[in-house]
Parts: structure tokens; C-alpha cells; sequence
């Protein structure tokens, strides 16, 4: 099973690099775009085949060690 | 990638001065310096590896700057969960005094041994040049002999040393006095300039509630000695020193 782990940052948390990319769209002609609030994604290969236990187990390891929860939400994206 | 050699530096020094175990991640890259700060001030240090299980006794564990595992993940995430850090929580929690500095306080937080968090600079670039910091509250033994109101000029070297905190965090840390530095302009210096990161309340540095842990992102190690523009530190470290001994 594969889990994909999205990681966000915070509302109201000040993000520099998704401003900087902001400026940069900004720049570069894209008109229209509001804020810009960056991210990432961590892809895992699990060996686990039961969903509810690796979404358990996913979620350990993202307030474990994956995620910040001071500052960052998480949301877990599990594929057969 | 190979795995990192244990470096051999260790100097057990002579008497009973105190003694300064200073943690090494693989990227640390500040050891040397806070070594070259403590034995300058008559302390003996040692080296601590991070994937021992326990620190070698001490007065004082000292977490160093540098970019432990590359700053992967986020600053400080992967050596806040090094083998060494059970161990270095464990005594924390137990009351011996802690000194996390630059990449060092960085862990701290990851560690949860203090609150918030650090983010990116502001300014999204890596900021390397003398700052001034005050000192808000005299915490024994860790600002050892600087008075409360002493400003000092000390160099900083960081990417990620804007300190965030929710309002209920800061309003405590405000309350209890437990934010120690706050970064101020040096003389002549113009007021926007004096914060080089963007952090919250002008934080540069903050203790836990029992104030045996402090963390901050100057580098007080390099203000202490020759070849160093400023020598602001001495006292700092010099009261940890006589205190500790």
C-alpha cells in the first residue's frame, strides 16, 4: 500500500516561500493569483495491506516525526 | 552515503572545572567553537556522538550550529530524534542545564524541550552579520554573569531562525519572563534593521518553564576570543563557568 502525506503549513502562519513564489507568478505575467501558500509531499511504500492500520500507523509517524503540528497540518492520502 | 565518521577531538581537559558535553549531529559544524568558548572560560568539554545512547556526564549538555542531517525535513527534525536526544531530554526534564545554539535551538524545539517553532528568515536568505541582543531576564546559571538590560554584539549565521509561536504560547512565555533575548539596534543601527530574521516579538532567544534549558539563534561562542569581532560573550560564559564548577 502506498500512503501519500500532504503537509501544509498553518493558517496564519507566515510562509516567506509561498509569498517569494507569489511575487515570482506575479512577475512573470500571471495575473489573478491570491495567495500562494507552499507545501510538501512525502510519499511512503507501506507494507501494511490493512487500511484502517496504516492509516493508524501513517498518522503516528506524521506526529512523530513528519510533521511539525506547531506550525503544519498534515492530511494522509492512502492508495490500494 | 556513507555513514559519518565519529570525530576524535575529545579533550577531557584537567581539574574540576566544570565539564561541557557538546552533542555532535553529522553537519554539525559549530562544535569547535563552542568548545575553543568554554575552554577559553576554564571549562573542560568533550565531545557527545549522536548516535550514543547516553551523554557522558557533565554540568552542562550543549547543543551546537551547524545543519544537522542537512536540515532535511525541517531544521533540527531528524537530530531532534537522534539516539543521544532520549537521553538529553531525559536529563533536561531531570533539571541539568541545557544550551541549544543556532541549529542547537533549532533541535530544542523539534525536541519539544521548548515551544514554537522556527521558520524560514523573513527575507527568505540566509543571514550572516552581528546583531545586538538584550538580555530581558537574568536566568541562572545560562546568561551567567550579563546583567538584565546588557546589550552585546554577536554574530549570527542562520537560514531559519524566525521564531514563530501561537499568541497563548507567546503571551506565557512574555509573562513568565522567558524570553530572555530579544534583538535590538546596536548603536547608530536603524530600528528595522536590528531583528534579522523576521521573529516574532524580536525573539532571539527563550528558556523552558524551569529555566534550564535556553535556546537561541546568535552565536554567543564567537564572541569570546581572538580573532573574534566582538568579545560581548565573555561574561556569558565566564558565569556558566564559575557557576558550574
Amino acid at each position: 500500500m502506498k500512503a501519500r502525506v500532504h503537509i501544509t503549513l498553518k493558517h496564519g502562519v507566515l510562509d516567506p516561500q509561498g509569498k517569494a513564489i507569489g511575487h515570482a507568478l506575479g512577475s512573470l505575467g500571471f495575473a489573478g493569483v491570491g495567495e500562494v501558500r507552499q507545501g510538501k509531499v512525502i510519499e511512503l511504500e507501506l507494507a501494511e495491506t490493512d487500511e484502517a492500520r496504516a492509516r493508524a500507523e501513517v498518522e503516528k509517524m506524521c506526529r512523530t516525526l513528519l510533521a511539525n503540528t506547531v506550525i503544519e497540518n498534515y492530511a494522509i492520502e492512502l492508495q490500494g | 552515503m556513507d555513514a559519518p565518521v565519529k570525530p576524535e577531538h575529545d579533550n577531557v581537559g584537567v581539574g574540576s572545572a566544570m565539564k561541557a558535553a557538546i552533542v555532535v549531529f553529522p553537519g554539525t559544524n559549530r562544535e569547535v567553537d563552542m568548545k575553543d568558548a568554554f575552554e577559553r572560560a576554564g571549562a573542560r568539554a568533550v565531545m557527545a556522538w549522536h548516535g550514543d545512547a547516553q551523554v557522558p556526564e557533565c554540568d552542562l549538555i550543549v547543543l551546537p550550529g551547524g545543519f544537522a542531517y542537512g536540515d532535511y525535513l525541517r531544521c533540527g527534525a531528524m537530530a531532534a530524534h537522534s539516539p543521544i536526544m532520549k537521553d538529553v531530554v531525559a536529563k533536561a526534564n531531570a533539571g541539568q542545564p541545557v544550551l541549544g545554539v543556532c541549529n542547537g535551538f533549532q533541535t530544542l524545539v523539534e525536541a519539544r524541550l521548548l515551544p514554537g517553532a522556527l521558520l524560514k528568515n523573513a527575507s527568505l536568505a540566509f543571514v550572516c552579520r552581528d546583531v545586538h541582543l538584550r538580555l530581558e531576564h537574568a536566568v541562572k546559571p545560562l546568561t551567567g554573569n550579563l546583567a538584565e538590560g546588557e546589550v552585546i554584539r554577536v554574530p549570527v549565521a542562520h537560514g531559519d531562525g524566525n521564531y514563530f509561536a501561537d499568541g497563548e504560547t507567546l503571551r506565557r512565555l512574555e509573562g513568565e519572563g522567558r524570553i530572555v533575548f530579544r534583538y535590538v539596534a546596536g548603536p547608530g543601527e536603524p530600528e528595522a534593521r536590528a531583528n534579522p530574521n523576521g521573529s516574532t516579538a524580536d525573539i532571539a532567544g527563550i528558556v523552558n518553564e524551569k529555566g534550564n534549558v535556553l535556546g537561541m539563534m546568535p552565536h554567543p561562542e564567537d564572541a569570546t576570543g581572538p580573532r573574534q569581532q566582538s568579545l560581548d560573550a565573555v561574561p556569558l560564559f565566564a558565569g556558566i563557568v564559575e557557576a558550574l564548577s
